[in-house]
């Protein structure tokens, strides 16, 4: 009983817990004042509804946060990774064309193989984190300046390579991605969970999770102890430009268009919003994959329960801003005492 | 011969190396401009310049004040366009007297720039967090106020908007004016006043700033309230100058402010800027766009490039100045007086 | 002679608790005006607490204080520089970014009519200020262009031109030079002369010796004794101090000269390895199954010469060679490639992972060697943690205890067992025992000698000069970034060691005080 007892307390300490609570607030809300939240419906053998969605429309996110966390664990920050996913979109669209060549409603061929024009996006994507993290690690410049740059940047070159316009894909096999279905379910479901399982392998099962976090609580003492911190450094941003590439791909597959200017946008703020509610402080120190993945739900919860109330889009900027003074508050205080509680062990000497 | 140690005095700190740096890129632009254009060579392409952004000298002077306390303010660009839209629907939806909306923008951008000073300084905030939320918070209240395009036409406004001053070779417009007299009163802040005088001492050590009895918790939030009230004072120059909300929603103005004060010298690291400095910045990211513009060509995308290479460029070289100066650390001489008279003059006194 | 004057300082019965610490326990002190007031103790034994609490920093659980006959209670620390109780830290705590004249007024800056700053006059009471000291130098360069002894300097002048009645010096000497402690000195006995009360903190024995009128001694949060300076001997201090007698070590001069016999070929040897900005090229050689020790004073290029032998700082001439094959070491990685280990100095910041646990902090540098793909297994990950605990007598409830909570000697501990689980062929040890208690001091030290008997080489920096004797079996001698002596076997004495100082000091100051270093020392 004892036992019990104490492996349930040491449950109830971790950050998940709270996030989870949240997000089984924010359902059961919805289950009272929300007609039809939990409905799934099934049509021509696929299954809808708002959890469904949910999970579709957060997916982009979702897979944003797994690359974020990395970086965040570090004590760095990535503001670009609404950027980087429209270049990524933008990139990829115009390889597969938008040229409309009819034949039986729909175009024929894309430009380039699908194949390679996604892998030529998701490069795009890599070589920036590369320049992000070559910035941050060998240059020294601090990572929201470096990522700041990027961001705007970032922006710039999407609308360049779009030449301003939005790109309409009408390539069918690319919708695949992020409308298609698998066993009735969206596909971009199971991207999350293949790409979430490698991350999760990556971090638990090599010693990458263990660096990451070191280097985030210090890293000085991390890189005296022989761990290569400027590497480890340089592809967390690698990692976190990637996955933000991925998340592009999914969202332009997912409306069919590449959007340089709202493609992205604002994904920085979600993702770190995410991240935080997982558990990943922003001083670093802390890798929790599944906090942030959890916090993604949440986060995409809080704008799917938004919307279903009629709020304009626009608007839900400001009940993001204020989710995330909240979130913020209430983990400085934690912060605050777990310092304080070992401050004064210091002190006495 | 004092002239001379005067002008070596002043090309070996960083922030004046940088500073003349951003002369000669000033220069050099101008040059540039002026064999490649018409038109280009003349008194009035420096006004212009001037005219076309005194709403970012005056922003670009509160960031430098927040950089100099070792932060960053990324809701500056948020804010005006929250502060335009509020006046503007103030003035011509509710129709409410000119000097009414004045006081009461210049009251909600100072008290928006509270809120980012107190979650920052008492609240243990990151910055970028901070204003961050405060980022979406205004551009959501913005958009929550007026999606669509509002078009001023108060007979006072309007009549301001037309005001020209003439000088030797040019004119200059009201907004102008503002900014220079923001100008003086910035100056007269961070070189006369203890209020200024603390901002450079907490950007140089918080601890140090702490212990000598500066409140630096105070201090921090009035900076950033400071950038507020300029974000307030921006947004009705803004409104002269433009009169309608066209343009003014996808700003990447934080960046333009940043980059500005950071051309000018100020160190993202904190305790070193000059708002002369920053008045040159605003001229250099000026001269470019005025090039840009000049050239017809560019769209929108490349001048964010060029900011972020810009702003990019002159991080490098600051970073260089930094490296180089710590390798060839030279210890200033220091002369020791001969003792034992000023012992026996303090015996005596 | 009796410089003291009235009651300047009276601290009566203070008392002060952390959460499962007595820090102070009824602790009272008494500083007259003119008196240089010496607090000594070990780490942990109050006496930074004491002055936090004076100094308005930290609060009083209990107890009075009282400034010249009236009762005061800083809040913060403006307060207490308001009623004159001014503080010098070791880290200077002014800003480097600003002035050296805006430094010594910042908070109090003289104003114009306007109630603007008035840079003129800042600038002249500057000069006065330093001038006070015996100093004259540009006061508006910036405070970073100067050494940190003067920085010091200007702290100095602030608190005098605040006009201070308390001087608090905490730790003023550790990065300074001979010359500088002795103008330091100097300055001190000035301000001593016009009636300020000083109260000197140092772990330096020989500057307590040299410059105190009185020694208050404190030892776990109680006060032992209050002695005059003529009344107390230095063996009697270390005694009060201590509370026991020194502990005797396992090995004797004998034994260590048959170790000597046994010396055999060259583990690793540095080759003209300088760094510009750091130290000028230099000659280091580590003999398998020896201990080399670096001694010297603070900030005279020990550590600098640990960090460029680890690869933590690239060197920029010279050359690396393990046994007598040329080698690169141009990072931790490669120097752990070479089979070296490095125990920093602050081993706080820069060694251990305070957030992490026992076991991650003993397994980071085995896992940084192994690398990324090796994940060493969660259940080996245990075994090794408490194979150590069990070795080195690490005092922890278990290995998932977070090491910020252990205390000084058990963090040195873990930092040692993780580089004993790579199994290398040299540690690198930089103040090993700086900051812990005796016991544990002793265990560490007798380590060090084992691992030596094991075969290992060491390169062993402290300041203390008998840690270094006891344990080295060769001894460079460091000053002022160069090595001005090398001693071998029965020449390492302390007498040698103090003389090589002393002798190659270029001024006469200097001179005078390894001088009056090696008198205190043959007391």
């Amino acid at each position: 009983m004892e036992q019990k007892h104490k492996i349930w307390k040491s449950f109830m300490r971790r950050p998940e817990c709270l996030t989870l609570t949240a997000l089984f607030g924010l359902l059961l809300f919805n289950l009272f004042f929300t007609k039809g939240f939990f409905t799934i419906q099934i049509r021509d053998g696929h299954f809808y509804g708002s959890l469904i969605d949910i999970i579709k429309r957060g997916a982009p996110l979702m897979i944003t946060v797994m690359g974020l966390t990395m970086v965040i664990a570090t004590g760095g920050t990535d503001i670009s990774v609404g950027s980087i996913a429209a270049i990524t979109g933008v990139f990829t669209a115009s390889l597969i064309g938008g040229d409309f060549a009819f034949e039986a409603g729909a175009v024929s061929g894309s430009r380039v193989p699908l194949g390679m024009a996604i892998a030529a996006g998701l490069l795009a994507a890599a070589m920036i984190g590369l320049w992000n993290g070559f910035l941050v690690a060998k240059i020294g410049i601090p990572p929201l300046i470096a990522t700041l740059m990027m961001q705007v940047a970032g922006r710039g070159i999407a609308e360049l390579i779009a030449s301003g316009k939005i790109l309409t894909i009408y390539y069918k096999p690319f919708y695949y991605i992020g409308s298609g279905w698998l066993l009735g379910l969206p596909v971009s479901i199971f991207l999350v969970l293949a790409l979430g399982m490698l991350v999760w392998l990556l971090l638990r099962k090599t010693a990458y999770g263990m660096y990451l976090t070191a280097i985030g609580l210090n890293k000085t003492a991390s890189a005296f102890s022989g761990i290569k911190t400027g590497m480890v450094v340089w592809s967390a941003f690698v990692f976190s430009a990637l996955m933000a590439g991925i998340a592009g791909i999914v969202t332009s597959s997912e409306i069919r268009a590449a959007d340089p200017v709202n493609l992205g946008l604002y994904l920085e703020l979600d993702a770190i919003l995410a991240c935080n509610l997982g558990g990943n402080s922003m001083k670093g120190g802390r890798c929790n994959l599944a906090g942030s993945i959890i916090g993604a739900v949440l986060v995409q919860t809080l704008t799917t329960t938004i919307y279903s109330k009629g709020v304009p889009s626009e608007t839900i900027l400001v009940y993001k801003a204020l989710v995330v003074i909240l979130v913020g508050l209430i983990q400085v205080t934690d912060w605050s005492l777990a310092l304080k509680r070992r401050g004064c062990r210091s002190e006495a000497a | 011969m004092k002239l001379l140690k005067t002008l070596q005095k002043y090309s070996f700190n960083t922030e004046h190396i940088t500073l003349w740096a951003a002369v000669i890129v000033f220069a050099v632009f101008f040059t540039f401009g002026s064999l490649r254009y018409k038109n280009f060579f003349a008194v009035q392409t420096i006004c212009n310049i001037l005219m076309d952004n005194s709403h970012l000298l005056i922003v670009a002077l509160g960031e430098t004040l927040v950089l100099i306390s070792g932060g960053i303010d990324l809701s500056v660009g948020a804010l005006i366009a929250f502060n335009f839209t509020a006046s503007a629907y103030m003035l011509t939806v509710m129709k409410l007297p000119l000097p009414l909306v004045v006081a009461v923008i210049l009251l909600v951008g100072t008290l928006l720039g509270f809120l980012n000073g107190y979650l920052i300084s008492y609240k243990g905030f990151q910055p970028f967090i901070a204003t961050l939320a405060t980022q979406f918070l205004a551009r959501g209240g913005c958009y929550m106020i007026s999606t669509g395009t509002i078009v001023i036409s108060h007979p006072s406004v309007l009549k301001l908007s037309v005001f020209k001053l003439r000088l030797p070779g040019g004119y200059i417009t009201f907004g102008v004016l503002v900014s220079l007299v923001m100008l003086i009163l910035f100056y007269i802040l961070t070189k006369k006043t203890k209020f200024g005088r603390n901002v450079y001492a907490i950007g140089g050590n918080e601890v140090s700033a702490k212990m000598l009895g500066i409140p630096v918790k105070r201090t921090r939030m009035y900076v950033y309230a400071v950038s507020g009230f300029t974000t307030s004072v921006a947004s009705l120059v803004f409104a002269v100058y433009i009169l309608s909300s066209y343009g003014l929603h996808a700003q990447s103005l934080h960046l333009d402010a940043v980059s500005a004060a950071v051309i000018g010298g100020t160190l993202t690291t904190g305790g070193v800027g000059s708002v002369i400095g920053t008045l040159f910045g605003v001229l250099t990211t000026g001269i470019i766009q005025t090039i840009i513009t000049f050239q017809g060509t560019l769209t929108s995308g490349w001048s964010k490039i060029t900011i972020a290479v810009l702003l990019l460029s002159f991080i490098l070289l600051q970073r260089f100045i930094i490296w180089e100066r710590k390798r060839n650390r030279k210890v200033k001489p220091v002369k020791m007086l001969q003792s034992e008279n000023l012992i026996e003059k303090e015996g005596g006194a | 002679m009796d410089k003291k004057g009235n009651v300047l300082v009276e601290m009566k019965d203070i008392c002060k608790q952390y959460p499962g610490v007595t820090a102070l326990s009824n602790v009272s002190f008494t500083l007259r005006e003119g008196e240089i007031h010496s607090l000594c103790g070990e780490n942990g034994a109050g006496k930074s607490t004491l002055i936090k609490i004076l100094t308005g920093y930290e609060h009083k659980d209990s107890g009075r204080i009282f400034l010249k006959g009236k009762e005061i209670a800083a809040e913060t620390t403006l307060e207490a520089q308001r009623v004159g109780i001014s503080t010098v830290y070791q880290e200077v705590n002014l800003c480097p970014n600003l002035s050296v004249a805006e430094n010594i007024f910042i908070g109090r800056q003289p104003t114009d009519r306007f109630g603007q700053i008035s840079w003129n006059r800042m600038r002249r009471g500057a000069v006065k200020a330093m001038a006070r000291l015996n100093m004259e130098l540009d006061v508006e360069a910036h405070l970073e262009e100067y050494s940190v002894a003067v920085q010091q300097m200007v702290a100095i002048a602030r608190a005098v031109d605040m006009e201070a009645s308390v001087l608090v010096l905490d730790e003023p000497t550790s990065s300074l030079d001979a010359n500088e402690v002795a103008n330091l000195f100097e300055v001190i006995r000035r301000l001593q002369r016009q009636g300020m009360g000083i109260i000197f903190i140092s772990h330096f024995f020989e500057q307590v010796f040299q410059l105190s009128d009185t020694i208050t001694v404190l030892r776990n949060g109680h006060k032992i004794g209050t002695y005059d300076i003529q009344e107390i001997d230095r063996r009697s201090l270390v005694e009060k101090m201590l509370g026991r007698e020194l502990a005797a070590f396992t090995e004797t001069a004998e034994e260590k000269q048959c170790k000597k016999e046994d010396k055999t070929s060259v583990y690793f040897r540095m080759e003209g390895v300088g760094k510009k900005g750091m130290i000028p090229p230099l000659d280091v050689t580590v003999e398998k199954g020896t201990i080399v020790g670096l001694a010297g004073l603070l900030g005279s290029g020990r550590t600098e010469t640990a960090r460029l032998l680890f690869g933590v700082d690239k060197a920029d001439s010279g050359t690396f060679y393990l046994g007598t094959k040329k080698t690169r070491n141009a990072s931790p990685q490669d120097a752990i490639r070479h089979g070296m280990a490095f125990c920093p100095e602050n081993r706080k910041t820069e060694g251990l992972v305070l957030e992490m646990t026992v076991r991650d902090n003993i397994i980071l540098a085995l896992q940084g060697k192994k690398g990324m793909f090796h994940l060493i297994s969660k259940r080996r990950q245990r075994e090794l943690a408490d194979e150590y605990i069990n070795k080195l007598r690490i005092a922890t409830p278990g290995s998932s205890q977070l090491v910020g909570n252990l205390s000084g000697g058990n963090q040195q501990k873990v930092l040692l067992a993780r580089w004993l689980a790579t199994n290398p062929d040299l540690f690198i040890l930089d103040e090993p025992t700086r900051g812990i208690d005796v016991g544990a001091k002793a265990e560490i030290l007798n380590l060090v000698l084992k691992l030596a008997k094991d075969g290992k080489s060491v390169m062993f920096i402290s300041s203390e000069i008998s840690e270094v004797i006891r344990c080295s079996d060769k001894v460079y001698i460091y000053k002022d970034r160069h090595i001005v002596g090398e001693l071998e076997g029965e020449q390492v004495t302390e007498e040698r060691i103090l003389n090589c100082i002393a002798e190659s000091a270029e001024s006469s100051e200097g001179q005078k005080a390894g001088k009056e270093k090696i008198d205190g020392a043959k007391t």
